[in-house]
């Protein structure tokens, strides 16, 4: 660990933030740079990136870097009525840095539609679609902010599909690859818009972080050259050497306490002896995922808060969306060698809004990835028209490994009440704590959407050159790495947890950002818009807390 | 196609043409860094484990192995059997998978049980003939046992070979994995005669 200033629990610093990923990455450099005392409870260790390898057993198999099975084990049922099971769920993060240090850095902006889509489109029946309490015009400079101060690589006004931007981006995109050569010669020839992908991955040495070594261990895997704008890379080290921030260590945050006022006092965690400790603070900020934010408040509940702290709307957990997902992989005849360098190399976003006419709602974005290791691609990607072992098996494996791409969809989810994280009644986690339970259940527009996505792909690459094309199924999500909307922002204290300045409406200095705070899911690609509120609601915070309204 | 690791003038020329302009400062500055952080992972798959069995008797290793070996049959180029994979097994179970001995210690019996069923004559799986093996395993693939043997067998041949199986890097090499820990543009050979980026073609697209 990179040295920093140590505070006591019993020393109120200014703000305790509970996560130190993505958001809480941002919000802990920008509050220290701010001149605020800051301590960050995070419950993974601190691993060196020198010490991240490429060993697919010590991320797939020993949870390296992700939340731990055994440790903090998950139910699952597809609704409220089900008997929920014994089913790890939701993967995320749990390091320092988070889930940005295994992330794939997929780091397109959201457009203007996302935050105004209830208004444009009307209601969708069954959910609780509405609009965000903020536009895109108030998210652009945060955008921009995280395209220059964490590291983002793209090309400006390749999309005629893209929103407004005040800045390019900072740096060119990343070399493009076979699958991103044979997307966007397949994409003009029907008419489409290709573009390069942006990507949190550094195309070239910035702010004294190397460029990326085209190694292609992204999706899973930690970069050990820093190339990666993980918040571990990019703004953790910020944070500490204001010398006001403190990122402390394998600190597993269980409770926040209040007091007789209502006001947040601190956060109760276990130290890596599970040993109980209590840190005191001002202001209380949750980042901590989209799974651990609310568990952590419905933890929180007492006989003042006794559904759990700022649930008076009944929202905390509730309206989970994990983005759609489908994909179609195809081999080709020469070696692609996708394995080599970032997992995305082409995006279009010529169907963000599908035809409403289509009778469903919904949008999402194609690419052209890989991100495909030798061992998960030869355990999880067979087709279903392959054998799964024999000569045949074999065969398969040695003739596609190397000549094979994805194009796959990143889609709207809608928000439905019954999808959510919450409490299991009889699950216990290694702490003793009731573990977390998901229920999920895609919206039928949603699995229409996917659908009509991959046909869109396998229409993009009949007119490639790929020589054999497989499909995988649509099947209802059981799993979930995009953990988006359970507490969602809005302007009513009875339809929404937080306002649109991430301040709790129950709890004056509480504050909730991270995937939480989304009111609809975009499509797909979420650590942007997070990284953009967190810069923003840094900015508010820190002005409320220079105003004494902290 | 699997190149050894420390193959260091390629890839210093490759790191050194990646950096323009205020680059080549922060490369002198940072380079032993970048390095060696590039190299942990070659380095890592030079820690070889030696063959032992711990958590399997021979007997169950012997099954286990002849499984393995119909699942990634040994052809015109190595299996699961020439990578090792029955050690990466043993060990996993030791390690990262010690919950899983007791599913192999059920699950085995069923399968020679069902060897003995098929084949009265024949007292062991590892003992029965290739096209005896296939004709059990076919008639057990659906099961949750055969989809953990096929699994951990998949691990074995495919993962890192400090883990103790892809010896040599067979499986790697089946496949034309290139385990190199830092690669160059052009990857492939789509990507060979690309030219960069340029707006639409004249055409108006669709939207």
């Amino acid at each position: 660990m990179p040295p920093q200033v140590a505070y006591k629990p019993s020393h109120k610093v200014d703000f305790v933030i509970v996560g130190s990923g993505s958001a809480g990455g941002v919000l802990a450099k920008e509050l220290s740079t701010a001149g605020f005392s800051v301590v960050v409870l995070e419950q993974g260790p601190y691993i060196p990136p020198s010490s991240f390898g490429h060993d697919e057993i010590a991320q797939s198999q020993e949870h390296a870097l992700t939340n731990k099975p055994d440790l903090s084990p998950q139910t699952f049922r597809k609704t409220p009525q089900d008997k929920a099971q014994k089913q790890f769920s939701a993967i995320y993060g749990r390091c320092v840095g988070g889930g940005s240090v295994h992330f794939t850095a997929n780091y397109w902006r959201f457009h203007e539609i996302d935050f105004i889509e209830r208004s444009h489109r009307g209601p969708v029946a069954g959910t609780a679609f509405a609009d965000w309490p903020i536009t895109y015009t108030d998210m652009e400079p945060y955008y921009t902010k995280v395209e220059w101060e964490v590291g983002v690589s793209g090309l400006a006004g390749a999309s005629p599909f893209d929103p407004y931007r005040s800045k390019p981006y900072p740096i060119p995109p990343l070399p493009v690859k076979s699958s991103g050569v044979i997307f966007e010669r397949a994409a003009w020839k029907m008419g489409w818009h290709p573009f390069p992908a942006p990507m949190a991955i550094l195309s070239q040495p910035y702010r004294g972080r190397a460029g990326c070594i085209y190694c292609g261990r992204c999706l899973g895997f930690g970069c050990e050259v820093g190339a990666k704008s993980s918040s571990l890379a990019s703004m953790i080290p910020l944070a500490q050497q204001t010398g006001r921030c403190e990122i402390r260590t394998e600190s597993y945050a269980f409770k926040v306490e209040t007091d007789h006022h209502g006001r947040a006092t601190g956060v109760a965690y276990f130290d890596r002896q599970r040993r109980q400790h209590f840190q005191k603070a001002r202001a209380v900020i949750l980042s901590a995922n989209g799974a651990e934010t609310p568990r952590l408040l419905l933890l929180s509940a007492s006989s003042r808060f006794p559904d759990g702290l700022a649930n008076s709307s009944g929202f905390v957990g509730k309206y989970l969306m994990v983005n759609g997902f489908s994909t179609v992989l195809a081999t080709f005849d020469e070696p692609l060698n996708e394995y080599k360098g970032a997992a995305v190399g082409r995006v279009l976003h010529d169907f963000y809004e599908i035809d409403p006419k289509l009778g469903f709602y919904g949008g999402g974005g194609l690419d052209a990835r890989f991100g495909q290791t030798p061992m998960g691609y030869a355990v999880n990607s067979v087709p279903t028209e392959v054998p799964r072992w024999g000569t045949a098996y074999k065969r398969w494996l040695a003739e596609s490994f190397s000549h094979s791409m994805f194009v796959s969809s990143h889609a709207t989810s809608l928000p439905v009440e019954a999808n959510s994280f919450s409490l299991d009644p009889d699950l216990k986690d290694a702490w003793g704590l009731p573990a977390l339970c998901m229920t999920y259940k895609d919206h039928p527009d949603d699995l229409k959407t996917v659908k009509y996505l991959q046909d869109r792909a396998l229409e993009l690459l009949a007119v490639s050159r790929a020589s054999k094309v497989w499909v995988r199924p649509i099947r209802e999500q059981t799993h979930a790495v995009h953990l988006l909307g359970t507490c969602r922002m809005g302007n009513d204290p009875k339809l929404s947890v937080v306002n649109a300045d991430h301040r709790t409406h129950d709890v004056p200095n509480l504050f909730l950002c991270d995937g939480s705070s989304f009111v609809t899911s975009g499509r797909g690609q979420p650590t942007m818009t997070i990284q953009a509120l967190a810069f923003r609601a840094a900015d508010r915070i820190g002005a409320a807390a220079r105003r004494g309204e902290v | 196609m699997t190149s050894e690791p420390g193959n260091e003038p390629d890839r210093r020329r490759f790191l050194l043409s990646s950096l323009s302009g205020a680059g080549t400062a922060w490369i002198t500055l940072n380079w032993p860094a970048v390095m060696a952080a590039a190299e942990h992972a070659a380095q890592a798959a030079k820690a070889a484990v030696p063959p032992q069995l711990e958590a399997l008797t021979a007997e169950q290793a012997a099954a286990v192995e002849a499984i393995a070996a119909r699942i990634i049959p040994t052809d015109d180029s190595p299996g699961a059997r020439e990578a090792g994979v029955i050690y990466f097994i043993d060990r996993a179970l030791t390690t990262f998978a010690t919950e899983s001995l007791a599913d192999y210690q059920k699950g085995l019996p069923v399968f020679e049980a069902k060897t003995r069923e098929l084949f009265p004559s024949v007292q062991r799986f590892s003992e029965a003939a290739p096209e005896q093996q296939d004709a059990v395993l076919k008639a057990l693939d659906e099961q949750p046992f055969f989809e953990l043997v096929r699994s951990h067998t998949v691990m074995g041949f495919l993962s890192d070979p400090m883990r103790g199986g892809n010896r040599d890097g067979v499986g790697w090499k089946l496949i034309g994995f290139d385990s190199s820990p830092a690669f160059t543009p052009p990857f492939g050979y789509y990507d060979r005669d690309y030219r960069g980026w340029q707006p639409p073609p004249k055409q108006e697209g669709k939207t």
